[in-house]
């Protein structure tokens, strides 16, 4: 037994010293062109020297975007509007397909509470923990832990859910964290939490609040620390204070920078597919968009559906990183 | 003063600074004076709690043995506290999901996944971001502003076409334009996928560090007869090592963390399916057993985790700047 164990660790580890050997060559590698490339460009001079330079800085990162990003842009709107092998047009069918199948319909409907309810969630628990958090001795400390998990992954974050959401028959005993609670709290039967709809789509997206609470408590608490001091002392002056000062002041304040976080929760929630992937497949009534768009394009093979729905997912993120992209400018051009 | 944007300034940004910061609070301003009170801290502290709680139960019942883990929840591990090493060895070397081979081999393809891929989009980024703000040209500016705007477009838009054309290559009716090159079953494919992906965001970023950069110099070095390539190794990328770090970083992560790419061009093989990828099959497939599947998921996240509280001034800064990628 041992011996075996052994002789599997050994072979694993020559697996791996080899992969990353790769790796360091193909970096390597990577830096040696370059450099190689810039040491002969580098010799060039007069007229050519000018548009030499240019082709070689931004040819290859041109050249992939066209071939990684704009191509394949303009492809899946085309493919959204064909057959599944790209040989027959369908017109709209395609969308048709996605508006009024009644399955497709439940899943954009999820994704449209997802939308609704998970950024709100995750801004403003964000929020109040960033009126409280500076106010607290120890506060680097509960900001890290509470940013924390937006360095875990999607599926890390998921499985850790996964096993609180366990549940078990109520004759054994539980090792589900919510289950334990339910039943320490008097609930005598609690249900199979990730079976149970709609019950099952909220504790989902209590995973996506868990990652995203700690990114806006630390934007929103930054903003808040730039209020200026005058301003809230004016308005302490002239008889503002708790709740009135926080609307009233607090809130208009640093209004851009909340609806920056509002939308950025958004658009990682509309394209987030891991976390219902891993927790449930997609499987009772917790389907969302991008995850269907997934099955379809790459477990079932309907291009077109496939595309079809990128394309519904895209037109949902497009305003919402525009708008952000624009704010952002603005407040660059402001400074 | 916008934190987002501000992620990428040579300066100190009190974002970053705000996490890192050690020293005692501030004194507060009236707003915050006005929650002054011991419900803050009560409200604070529970928050923390309730959401470090979930990560603690993954740690523990990664440490607990099997029959354990079955039969108990992990809370009542501090009560008999027996811990060991032995699932990661487990599920490490043999496996243990009634496959052979455990996850380091995937482990090791997360690793070979995520360096070069950040290497990669790093240093093409800078250069392309050096020719838009210094070897400026006729229509650069439109360059930028087209690659800026390419930010709004999702991941889910180029899975299809992007997949069609490392299998079967690009053709115009009969003429191949790039021939299908077999790739299969090598890091390429995900490398060139995350490499195209991170072009639009890192440009724009490191665009707007570069371009910040002091014209005297510059020009000094024109002056002296330096060529562009001399300019941006010795100067361009030695003055910019804190913008590149961030995005470094956040690249790394962004990789390393990364489900959908790597799903769609590395498929679920040990030879190159990252992390990500295996446990998201586990969870389906073997969830049952829970000391096993904590065990690799609490070894997918510690490297994130170490980088996160090492380097947590970096890390938040490019988080930040990154939050839209995608």
């Amino acid at each position: 037994m041992s011996v075996t164990r052994a002789l599997l660790a050994d072979g694993a580890w020559t697996d791996a010293s080899v992969k990353l050997g790769n790796m360091v060559g193909a970096v390597a590698g990577f830096l040696g062109i370059l450099l190689v490339i810039f040491f002969v460009a580098g010799r060039a001079s007069g007229r050519i020297a000018r548009p030499l330079a240019v082709v070689l800085f931004l040819g290859p990162a041109v050249l992939l975007l066209i071939v990684g990003l704009v191509a394949p842009l303009v492809r899946t709107v085309y493919l959204s509007f064909y057959n599944d092998d790209g040989t027959k047009f369908l017109g709209g069918k395609n969308y048709g397909w996605a508006l009024t199948t009644d399955s497709v319909q439940h899943v954009l409907l999820n994704t449209l509470l997802w939308l609704a309810v998970a950024p709100l969630a995750a801004t403003g628990l964000g929020l109040l923990l960033a009126l409280l958090v500076d106010r607290v001795r120890g506060q680097a400390v509960y900001k890290s832990l509470i940013f924390m998990p937006m360095a875990i992954s999607l599926v890390g974050a998921s499985i850790i859910f996964k096993f609180v959401y366990d549940a078990r028959d109520v004759s054994q005993s539980q090792i589900g964290l919510l289950s334990q609670l339910a039943i320490s709290l008097g609930w005598h039967h609690p249900p199979n939490w990730m079976l149970s709809q709609p019950l099952n789509t909220f504790l989902l997206m209590v995973v996506m609040v868990w990652v995203q609470t700690g990114f806006a408590m630390v934007v929103l608490s930054a903003a808040i620390n730039a209020i200026p001091d005058e301003v809230t002392e004016a308005a302490r002056l002239d008889g503002a204070g708790g709740v009135k000062l926080f609307w009233f002041v607090t809130v208009p304040m640093i209004r851009t920078t909340l609806v920056v976080v509002l939308t950025t929760v958004m658009i990682t929630t509309l394209k987030a597919f891991d976390i219902v992937r891993t927790m449930t497949g997609g499987n009772f009534g917790t389907q969302v968009l991008a995850n269907e768009m997934y099955s379809q394009s790459f477990v079932q093979f309907n291009t077109g559906r496939g595309s079809a729905l990128a394309v519904i997912l895209f037109l949902g993120v497009l305003p919402l990183v525009a708008y952000n992209i624009v704010q952002l400018r603005k407040e660059r051009a402001n400074r | 003063m916008n934190e987002t944007a501000a992620a990428h300034d040579a300066e100190p940004d009190p974002l970053a600074k705000h996490v890192t910061d050690t020293r005692p609070a501030p004194a507060p301003g009236p707003v915050r004076k006005a929650f002054s009170n011991p419900i803050a801290s009560v409200i604070v502290v529970v928050v923390t709690v309730l959401w470090t709680i979930p990560t603690l139960g993954l740690l523990v019942t990664s440490l607990r043995p099997k029959q354990d883990v079955a039969e108990t929840g992990w809370w009542t591990a501090f009560a008999h506290p027996d811990l060991g090493l032995s699932n990661y060895h487990t599920v490490l070397f043999e496996g243990g999901f009634g496959v052979s081979g455990g996850l380091l081999p995937y482990l090791v393809n997360s690793l070979a996944i995520s360096i070069p891929a950040t290497v990669f989009s790093l240093v093409l980024a800078a250069m392309a971001a050096y020719a838009l703000s210094w070897v400026r040209f006729r229509g650069s500016d439109v360059i930028f502003f087209v690659i800026f705007a390419l930010q709004v477009v999702p991941l889910q838009m180029a899975l299809i076409p992007l997949l069609q054309l490392f299998s079967g290559g690009a053709h115009l009716g009969t003429v191949t334009i790039i021939p299908a090159f077999d790739l299969s079953g090598t890091y390429a494919p995900v490398w060139l996928a995350h490499t195209m992906f991170a072009m639009p965001l890192a440009i724009f970023l490191l665009h707007n560090f570069i371009s910040q950069l002091p014209r005297d110099l510059m020009e000094a070095a024109i002056v002296d007869g330096a060529s562009h390539f001399k300019i941006f190794r010795s100067i361009v990328l030695p003055l910019c090592t804190p913008a590149l770090a961030s995005f470094a970083i956040f690249e790394f992560l962004w990789v390393w963390n990364d489900l959908l790419v790597a799903l769609t061009f590395a498929g679920g093989t040990p030879e190159v399916a990252p992390m990500t990828v295996r446990l998201a099959q586990l969870s389906g497939s073997f969830g049952g057993r829970w000391e096993l599947l904590t065990a690799g998921a609490f070894l997918s996240i510690i490297i994130p985790l170490i980088v996160f509280f090492s380097l947590q001034r970096y890390f938040v800064r490019g988080l930040l700047a990154g939050s839209v990628k995608g």
